[in-house]
């Protein structure tokens, strides 16, 4: 079974069907993958400008919305710079 | 027979199981490809990778500081098998097995 159990209480990012990235700290999930984020922010990244955080607070994701939950190296994480970084956003889901 | 019957979900499922702790890519349907150690799999094709690599990290730095993953398999498009683990004739074989002759 490949569960969401291990990431309870990490730090993760979120990429969304739509191309956004959030991040937080999961507090839970369930059975459809169902996820909800405390300490929330949204990461919108732009080519002109650093990437801007916006903040979200506890943050409910349905499953169906998820494409990929990734765990945080906070290591990493401090080391970089976030207004230093200009990239495309991601791009949506297309079928 | 009832018990050959073996729908193909279930089929890739098995092949997935079996390639756990392989180095897979999966290509997924926004166009990101991730490399990385298929740690596990379920009934939904949902993936789990270690040690992850996004190609192109250049364009796509979004994942930087994200080490392991776990990725939706409605959202996969295709996963670049390593072709050494894989035993092409028995999937040939069990592909075909109760398909109309």
């Amino acid at each position: 079974m490949s569960s969401l159990q291990g990431y309870v209480d990490r730090r993760v990012l979120l990429i969304l069907q739509d191309g956004r990235v959030i991040v937080g700290v999961m507090a839970g999930f369930d059975q459809k993958s169902n996820v909800v984020l405390s300490d929330s922010k949204e990461r919108i990244y732009s080519i002109d400008e650093g990437v801007e955080e916006i903040p979200l607070g506890l943050y409910l994701v349905k499953g169906d919305m998820i494409v990929l939950i990734g765990e945080l190296d906070d290591a990493v994480e401090q080391a970089v710079d976030l207004a230093t970084i200009h990239a495309e956003p991601i791009p949506p889901i297309r079928y | 027979m009832r018990h050959n019957f073996c729908p193909l979900g279930s089929l890739i499922f098995s092949v997935f199981k079996t390639l756990t702790d392989q180095q897979v890519t999966v290509e997924l349907k926004n166009d990101l490809s991730i490399t990385g150690v298929l740690k596990s799999v379920d009934q939904f094709l949902n993936i789990r990778l270690d040690s992850i690599k996004v190609l192109d990290e250049a364009r796509h730095p979004h994942m930087m500081a994200v080490k392991n993953c776990f990725i939706r398999g409605s959202v996969v498009r295709y996963v670049q098998l390593p072709s050494e683990h894989v035993d092409t004739q028995l999937l040939e074989d069990a592909t075909r097995r109760g398909a109309p002759t």
